[in-house]
């Protein structure tokens, strides 16, 4: 084994050369509805045991189901921001399988004709490249109920009230070759998602699942056996599972093994995956279309009224802040992963210096809030004060040590910059003659180390300046106080 | 119907059975399989006909599948739901565990 090898991301330096890995993901979206998919029972999350269950869902014979617009009009305009075909015509399909969380038996999806085809994104990569993830297709289709198996000992207790509800089923190309790139694309969608405002995108409520398609290979060969990691809840997760299922992958290979086809779980307290006992049969749905639903179809024209409702997009707007703004595409990727960021930094930067903007509200911002754990919509610096602050720098009224003094306080008292630094006299001192003044003082305390540093002990005039800076009480312009002190020690 | 005759054999049933989770004695087994063979043999004759021009056809009615608004208008029923469930607790069914 070669160890100075450089391995980039999604390698893996096995005892046989570099394996690297293939990756597809299957997101789990739900949709923002008030009501599910097919019934008039309330979609929303953490309510009583069984509430929120109509008899269409809980599966009462007779029952049928009535497919909900605002669903439809969502996928749609997914699909749209996905750069992807949408299908005028599309078919609900039963998948048959038996689950205690299931009343139906089947689950009402999409199989051979989803309502959204073939699409694309551009995903933004940490060292700020960029990569194109093909989509293959997005359906509609409902979501299964909950069982809660800790309950009792030999007993499993069933919640329907997750049954039904709406989900957008996003299926991406085998385009992804890293844990990295699988993170970056989830962020990406679910950014998306939220733009458009189909999918709240809460991965903690279990809004955004994903399922990773993982298999390895040695470079330009055909594709290995893949496994299915099921249901991760975080990006992190999602991380930390593929590295991991593909190390393992490599090692059974590497020893001669192979590679079963086969549903894995990711087992958070270990890091590692680990085989669903799962029945040979687990994957014969017996797919067929469901004959008591009409296939879905729309025209062209009410398509393209759900494309006039489209907001910016992500991709659009970080190009328009590059230009607009002046910031780096890599700070632009940052903001523009919100929509309330992007509201925020515009907000603030209009009129003032973007980059500076942008820096303050990266670096100090959201530094603070996450030290808070307080989210941006509850920020207790305004996007005005924040533009304030910046214009308060830009123009030399304060400096940039200052500042951080002015933003802690702002972040505690919720006050105006300005107010705080009339307050508390925080004033930047540019005028020569106070600055002269002080370099005196700090000249005639100091009346040896200015002889030591005239006699060549250059590195005595940051003291100086440290002195001076120190006196001033950080108020004195730092650049005047540097070039006065030079003129001064000659 | 000769060519399609024998696309169920025992092995078959015997999985869609168990799929199905359907308990089939084994003394109907044969009977079933040549009635399963009997109805797709009949469906066959379909294949006969050309259809390359032909679309789907999934209503003969012209109706279209119909949208409701995304309001809430059902739930609130627990007792009804619950009604025929062998056990419930706290407003779960409770069922025989389904983990090990």
């Amino acid at each position: 084994m070669n160890e100075s090898i450089n391995l980039k991301p999604g390698q893996i330096n096995g005892e046989t050369g570099i394996w690297e890995m293939v990756i597809g993901l299957e997101i789990h979206a739900q949709i923002s509805s008030k009501s599910k998919l097919f019934s008039g029972a309330s979609a929303s999350f953490g309510a009583e045991a069984n509430s929120n269950v109509s008899l269409v869902d809980a599966a009462m014979p007779g029952m049928l189901p009535v497919i909900n617009e605002f669903c439809v009009e969502q996928a749609v305009k997914t699909g749209l921001a996905l750069n992807a075909k949408i299908n005028n015509v599309s078919i609900f399909d039963r998948k048959n399988y038996f689950y205690a969380d299931l009343p139906q038996g089947y689950q009402i999806s999409q199989f051979t004709k989803p309502i959204v085809g073939e699409g694309e994104i551009i995903i933004d990569l940490d060292d700020g490249l960029q990569t194109t993830i093909g989509i293959e297709r997005l359906h509609l289709e409902q979501d299964a109920g909950k069982s809660l198996h800790d309950q009792h000992p030999s007993k499993s207790y069933i919640d329907l009230n997750r049954t039904g509800v709406a989900l957008m089923e996003i299926v991406s190309k085998p385009d992804i070759r890293s844990p990295q790139e699988a993170g970056a694309y989830v962020k990406k969608i679910r950014s998306i998602l939220r733009y458009v405002g189909a999918c709240d995108g809460n991965m903690e409520e279990g809004s955004l699942r994903a399922d990773c398609n993982v298999s390895v290979r040695k470079s330009g060969e055909e594709f290995g056996t893949r496994c299915e990691i099921k249901n991760l809840n975080s990006v992190r997760f999602i991380i930390q599972a593929i590295q991991s299922e593909a190390e393992r992958q490599v090692e059974i290979l590497e020893e001669g093994g192979k590679i079963n086809q086969e549903t894995r779980l990711f087992d958070t307290s270990t890091g590692e995956t680990r085989s669903m006992r799962s029945k040979e049969d687990a994957h014969d749905y017996r797919y067929f279309p469901d004959p008591d639903l009409l296939p879905l179809e729309f025209s062209d024209s009410w398509v393209q009224k759900i494309r006039e409702t489209l907001p910016e997009l992500p991709d659009l707007l970080k190009k328009r802040l590059v230009t607009d703004f002046g910031i780096t595409p890599y700070d632009a990727s940052i903001l523009v992963e919100e929509k309330d960021y992007v509201d925020f930094y515009q907000k603030a930067a209009n009129g003032k210096d973007g980059k500076l903007t942008a820096n303050w509200m990266i670096t100090e911002l959201f530094g603070a809030l996450k030290k808070e754990n307080i989210s941006l919509s509850d920020s207790p610096v305004s996007p005005e004060n924040l533009g304030q602050l910046i214009a308060l720098i830009s123009d030399g009224t304060i400096s940039g040590k200052i500042a951080k003094d002015v933003f802690a306080e702002m972040m505690i008292s919720k006050k105006s910059p300005s107010d705080i630094v009339k307050e508390k006299g925080l004033e930047q001192v540019s005028d020569d003659t106070e600055i002269l003044k002080l370099i005196d003082k700090v000249i005639s305390e100091n009346e040896d180390k200015v002889k030591d540093y005239l006699g060549g002990k250059d590195r005595l005039f940051g003291f100086f300046v440290g002195q001076v800076m120190k006196i001033s009480q950080g108020k004195a312009n730092p650049s005047i106080v540097n070039k006065l002190l030079k003129e001064k020690l000659k | 119907m000769s060519k399609k005759e024998s696309i169920v054999d025992i092995p078959t049933v015997n999985k869609i059975a168990r799929l199905s989770r359907l308990n089939i004695p084994e003394a109907s087994k044969q009977n079933l399989t040549n009635d399963l063979n009997n109805i797709l043999g009949f469906v066959a004759q379909l294949d006969e006909v050309n259809t390359s021009d032909v679309k789907p056809l999934a209503s003969v009615t012209g109706h279209k599948l119909p949208l409701r608004s995304d309001k809430v208008t059902d739930g609130n029923i627990e007792d009804l739901v619950l009604k025929n469930a062998p056990e419930s607790s706290g407003g779960f069914f409770v069922v025989p565990k389904v983990i090990e």
